[in-house]
């Protein structure tokens, strides 16, 4: 379960009531999604998707209010464990964030590396998902040679190589063609049906709509619509 | 450390962490490391020899060594000579003859000076194997006989120790600067890599990489650096350790004083712990700032 409770994101001195408001990225955030849920993100440029986003993946802290991933308080974790959450959270950043002097193929392995998974399975995953992604033939590039489509592939071949738990992706789509666009839904829907919770941000409605399901709305750090 | 990054570099290390200048700054300590060991060393050895010769070493100078003694039968001489004989912490007496007492006077008065005529002192040679100074020998042979005057080399010895004593910590501080020092390079150099790689490092810890295999990856790669100054620097100061040896072979004792210089055993054993010491501090130094970053992160 992922729940938010009262959650506030500020950059200002939450301390401070009159400045709190000003300087929330988040006000009063709270939701649950079960096991196995689907949620869009949806909102304006600005509404903080990205910055609720992040605090599902564990990229930053809540300034006041309470989160739960995967039954866990991330406050209450130490370091290691953290680091163990993280590993079952798969993220596709908005920016990609892959590491530009390893190939497509090290990009994808690398969180399976990091969660010891043998290599025989890493080569066969790895390979099996950029396949699937249509980045077969360019198993050995390094990403500064593809297009900015095929580097969000790759993003999203490395956050669902592992089956994780939890999808977290913000804005998924942003480089792709439709029929990509397409394919990679029917691999995260794929992933649902297999039991991974989903939260996509994105502020495609045309994807939302061909896509139905439960939809949080934000605008201006407030959640305005929650399915 | 684990096998994690068997396969790559993902935090791409291989352009952080300056591999030139990193080993010349340490390099450069474990020079200076080198001669501060070695003099450390070298005091120690010379004090050692210095303190066992000069401290055991008692001369006895008895004027008109043939005149009657004051308490007893016989001479002033074989008065003293029976005190020694009896006096504990006192060993290997002997009397100079005459020859070995005019060879001591020759350059002063010339090849005949037994022939001058000349009151000359009796000299009687022995070690002091007591603790402390001979004060209590000296009370007793002014007693049996007035005027004898005992020289000890307990006083030298004891600057000597002093001076020692002082130079070993002038050394031991060096090497604490030194060592110091190398870690705040290896430091600065850490954090260099981190600001160079932080977006990786960002990557790789948001994918699930723990502190410890983040922290392990940076201080592999300061150990190695660090590692191979170290052993440059010893390597470099070798020579230069063989020069001052020579230098000081003078002062070391006949064993040393001919032949080619070369360096105590001690000295040997010494050295391949500084390019250890350089790279267990480098390994070290990485880990503590890397974590300390890595808590910085969400």
């Amino acid at each position: 379960m992922v729940s938010f409770d009262g959650v506030w994101l500020s950059y200002g001195n939450l301390a401070r009531p009159d400045s709190a408001a000003a300087d929330s990225v988040l006000s009063d955030v709270s939701f649950e999604i079960q096991d196995g849920g689907f949620r869009w993100l949806t909102g304006p440029s600005g509404a903080g998707k990205t910055s609720l986003l992040r605090l599902i993946y564990l990229g930053g802290r809540p300034s006041r209010g309470r989160v739960e991933l995967l039954g866990l308080d991330p406050e209450r974790l130490r370091a290691r464990e953290r680091a163990m959450l993280r590993r079952r959270i798969g993220v596709v950043y908005q920016d990609f964030r892959l590491l530009g002097h390893l190939s497509a193929y090290e990009n994808v392995a690398l969180p399976m590396r990091l969660a010891h998974r043998p290599e025989a399975k890493i080569k066969a995953d790895a390979t099996e998902i950029l396949h699937w992604v249509g980045l077969g033939a360019k198993l050995d590039s390094l990403p500064g040679a593809l297009s900015g489509g095929e580097q969000q592939r790759i993003a999203i071949a490395r956050a669902v190589v592992g089956r994780p738990k939890l999808l977290v992706a913000d804005e998924p789509t942003g480089n792709l063609d439709d029929e990509q666009a397409e394919r990679l839904m029917m691999l995260i829907t794929a992933l649902n049906r297999l039991g991974t919770t989903v939260v996509i941000g994105t502020h495609n409605l045309g994807l939302v709509a061909r896509h139905p399901a439960p939809r949080f709305e934000l605008a201006a750090g407030r959640l305005t619509r929650h399915d | 450390m684990i096998n994690l990054f068997a396969r790559d570099d993902p935090l791409g290390l291989r352009w952080a962490l300056a591999d030139r200048l990193l080993p010349l700054l340490v390099g450069a300590m474990s020079f200076i490391a080198a001669l501060a060991v070695a003099g450390c060393l070298a005091a120690a050895s010379l004090a050692g020899q210095w303190q066992g010769d000069g401290a055991s070493a008692l001369t006895i100078q008895i004027p008109d060594p043939q005149a009657a003694a004051a308490i007893g039968p016989g001479s002033r001489l074989t008065a003293v000579l029976g005190l020694l004989g009896g006096a504990p912490g006192i060993a290997a007496t002997r009397p100079l003859s005459a020859e070995e007492i005019n060879a001591l006077l020759t350059p002063w008065l010339g090849a005949d000076a037994g022939a001058l005529g000349l009151p000359v002192p009796a000299i009687i040679t022995a070690n002091w194997t007591g603790a402390g100074p001979p004060d209590a020998v000296a009370a007793a042979l002014a007693r049996v006989a007035p005027g004898t005057l005992l020289s000890s080399g307990t006083l030298w010895a004891a600057r000597v120790a002093a001076l020692t004593g002082s130079l070993q910590t002038c050394a031991a501080a060096v090497l604490i600067i030194v060592a110091g020092i190398a870690a705040a390079i290896i430091a600065i150099a850490t954090r260099a890599g981190l600001a160079q790689r932080r977006e990786e490092v960002v990557i790789i810890h948001s994918l699930g990489a723990l502190d410890a295999d983040i922290a392990g990856r940076f201080a592999d790669r300061a150990t190695r650096l660090a590692g191979v100054g170290g052993v440059a620097g010893t390597l470099v100061a070798l020579p230069v350790l063989l020069w001052l040896a020579a230098l000081a072979a003078p002062f070391a004792g006949p064993a040393q004083a001919s032949g080619l210089p070369h360096l105590s055993a001690a000295l040997w054993a010494v050295l391949p712990f500084l390019p250890i010491s350089a790279a267990l501090i480098g390994w070290g130094t990485a880990q503590i700032t890397v974590r300390g970053w890595l808590r910085g992160l969400a």
